[in-house]
């Protein structure tokens, strides 16, 4: 029987829709140990949100709202994550975005707790819990157990299907703000400085359309319009981030954000494992590159050698013609 | 500023799609493919020798860096490479990874940075093998350290770090007082990423790592290598994660190569069914 915590992830007045995430996480291992599970939402103005997660199905959502957390730093959100988690809860998740991956190993080596990352599928296997991950850029799974009293984890965002509310209300509590942490003293928020995206999240989008190296500066103003007609979200490799074509958020790849969309573009990309280990899980893979023995046509479902330049605006003109037929 | 960057090697991560998984699934299989130092950790090597010099005149040392491996002998050829490019001197912290986990080699490195008391710990966000993204995290932890993770930016300040973090949607930043832990990702080795108090603000370096010169790989064969038992540094050796398999990732079946643009829309629409 395991009693989990989801943490939630609140930024910038608003709950993460990675949050949903971690709970279908925590509903999967509530029901196969007859558990339970709560949920705890952490962050200055973070009450105004606890409405949103009442109808999951938490034995109680907990709030810990506090001017001190207006702006998240690990060292001030860990000693209440771990406050709360030694309340009687055997695991400890959030989604492994940036957030999840940031705050949860700190608060596992405070709990003693062993951790694993990126978890993509969990087992209730007698009593025992066995988590999948990905290991090496995706080119090996390892199923692993944790064997510490209390187990921390992250979950991938694109594994593990957004929750959907199942009725009820969940109780929502109060708790206390744990005192800062060892460090928090030396550390202090100076800006964030966040860029503007009308699109869809990456993470959430049912299409993307991803350009590399090959866009050059013309980066947007090729792929915005593809974007547009297919109300696609946008990434880029790392060699398109690092040459400054694309914001370095908008990397997909092993060391970026990974996504599984219905249909994935991959435009002027070679499809080096790095990127590979980001996108293989999409759906449908569609690859345009003029060198037709780049790898990322290995993995496309649909490849076209081409020059780019022509290639995507004769697509935005192909799409539009029968989208209006 | 003395600095401390613990560097693991991997096997080759642009061939990682060449590992086996004998059939039963007991373990991972590299054999063949060749060590090379955990691409984030040579980022973090490469940031300490630019906070630790003037990048105008980089052979004059303004600090020391010195890096930390747990593995077996062999890895003194990672180590000596770090060297190579400049680091000053070097441990190793005999073990294998089969003895290892995240917890255990933070809790270790715990007690080498209480023997070594360097100002900063600096190293990768993640070994690439594993793809944890822990230790780093962990390790601030257990010092009780404030930390700056994923870092793509550090500028060295009186006594502190401005350190530009890059996050889910932008960039956050952080200044973090000394001693303190950072991570770096990517773009730390970007010509204006890292700046420490002597290298003047217009500075530019080259994109990416620096690489060793000979003469350079032979003076150091000449620096110090300090070995360490696992045990003096973490008496309870005992791991929090146990891997029972592993199993290679679903094949994806061969696509088909499309002749044009109407083609391709074809098949979206009418075989995939995704437009
Ligand atoms: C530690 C580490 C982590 C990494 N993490 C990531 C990651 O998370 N994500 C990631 O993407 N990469 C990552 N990489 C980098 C990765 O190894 C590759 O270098 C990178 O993905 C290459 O980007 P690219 O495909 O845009 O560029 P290139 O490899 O240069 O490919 C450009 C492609 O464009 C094609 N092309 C050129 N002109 C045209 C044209 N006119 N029309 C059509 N096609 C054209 C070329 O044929 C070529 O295939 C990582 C690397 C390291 C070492
Ligand atoms: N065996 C090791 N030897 C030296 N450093 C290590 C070792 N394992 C992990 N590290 C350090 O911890 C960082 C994060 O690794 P991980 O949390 O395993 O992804 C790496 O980039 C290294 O700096």
């Amino acid at each position: 029987m395991a009693n989990v915590l989801v943490v939630a992830e609140f930024s910038e007045g608003k709950l993460k829709k990675t949050t949903h995430s971690a709970i279908t996480f925590a509903q999967t291992v509530a029901k196969g140990t007859s558990g339970s599970f709560s949920i705890l939402l952490i962050g200055g103005g973070a009450k105004a949100a606890s409405g949103e997660l009442a109808g999951f199905g938490a034995a109680k959502v907990l709030v810990a709202d506090d001017a001190n957390l207006a702006n998240y730093v690990a060292e001030r959100y860990a000693p209440t994550v771990v406050a709360t988690a030694k309340g009687g809860f055997d695991v400890v998740v959030t989604a492994a975005g940036a957030y999840g991956k940031d705050l949860m190993p700190r608060v596992a080596a405070a709990l003693g707790a062993g951790y694993a990352t990126d978890i993509s599928s969990v087992k209730a296997d007698g009593g025992k819990l066995v988590y999948k991950r990905p290991m090496f850029a995706g080119n090996a799974y390892g199923y692993c157990e944790i064997t510490t009293p209390v187990q921390v984890v992250t979950v991938r965002q694109s594994e593990f299907a957004p929750a959907q509310p199942t009725g009820g209300n969940s109780p929502v509590e109060a708790v206390a703000v744990a005192p800062a942490g060892a460090g928090a003293d030396r550390v202090t928020f100076v800006s964030l400085d966040q860029v503007k995206n009308e699109r869809p999240e990456l993470t959430e989008a049912s299409v993307v359309v991803s350009g590399g190296r090959a866009l050059k500066e013309r980066f947007k103003e090729v792929l915005d319009p593809l974007a547009d007609v297919l109300s696609a979200a946008v990434g880029a490799s790392r060699a398109a981030c690092d040459a400054g074509y694309a914001p370095s958020d908008l990397q997909v790849g092993q060391t970026g954000k990974v996504v599984a969309p219905k249909l994935y573009f991959a435009i002027g990309i070679s499809g080096a494992i790095q990127h590979l280990a980001g996108m293989k899980g999409s759906k449908v893979i569609v690859a345009i590159n003029k060198d037709g023995e780049a790898p990322i046509f290995q993995v496309a479902d649909y490849g076209l050698v081409a020059d780019l330049f022509q290639a995507v605006p004769e697509l935005v003109s192909e799409i539009k013609k029968r989208k209006s037929a | 500023m003395k600095i401390l960057v613990p560097v693991k090697r991997v096997s080759d991560p642009d061939n990682a799609n060449k590992i086996k998984i004998p059939a039963g699934g007991a373990k991972i299989d590299t054999t063949g493919l060749e060590w090379k130092p955990n691409p984030f950790d040579e980022y973090a090597v490469e940031a300490a020798l630019r906070l630790t010099e003037n990048g105008a005149t980089p052979k004059q040392r303004g600090g020391e860096a010195i890096v930390v491996t747990f593995g077996p002998p062999e890895t003194v050829t990672t180590l000596r490479s770090a060297l190579a490019t400049g680091a000053d001197r070097a441990i190793r912290v005999d073990s294998t990874d089969e003895i290892l986990d995240g917890s255990l080699v933070a809790k270790s490195l715990r007690a080498l940075v209480e023997k070594e008391k360097p100002d900063l710990v600096l190293m990768g966000k993640q070994a690439v093998d594993g793809d944890s993204n822990q230790v780093g995290q962990m390790l601030a932890e257990l010092l009780g350290w404030p930390m700056a993770t994923f870092a793509a930016t550090i500028k060295e300040e009186e006594g502190s770090l401005l350190v530009g973090r890059e996050v889910d949607g932008g960039v956050l930043t952080l200044r973090v007082k000394l001693p303190a832990v950072v991570t770096v990702d990517l773009r730390i080795v970007a010509p204006t990423s890292v700046y420490s108090k002597q290298t003047a603000p217009t500075f530019k370096y080259n994109d990416g790592v620096r690489f060793a010169a000979l003469p350079a790989i032979m003076s150091a064969k000449k620096k110090p290598l300090a070995e360490v038992k696992l045990t003096d540094l973490a008496p309870d050796a005992s791991l929090s994660i146990k891997y029972v398999s592993y199993e290679p990732p679903p094949a994806r079946k061969a696509g088909v190569k499309v002749k044009s643009v109407t083609e391709l829309v074809d098949k979206l629409v009418n075989e995939a069914k995704v437009l």
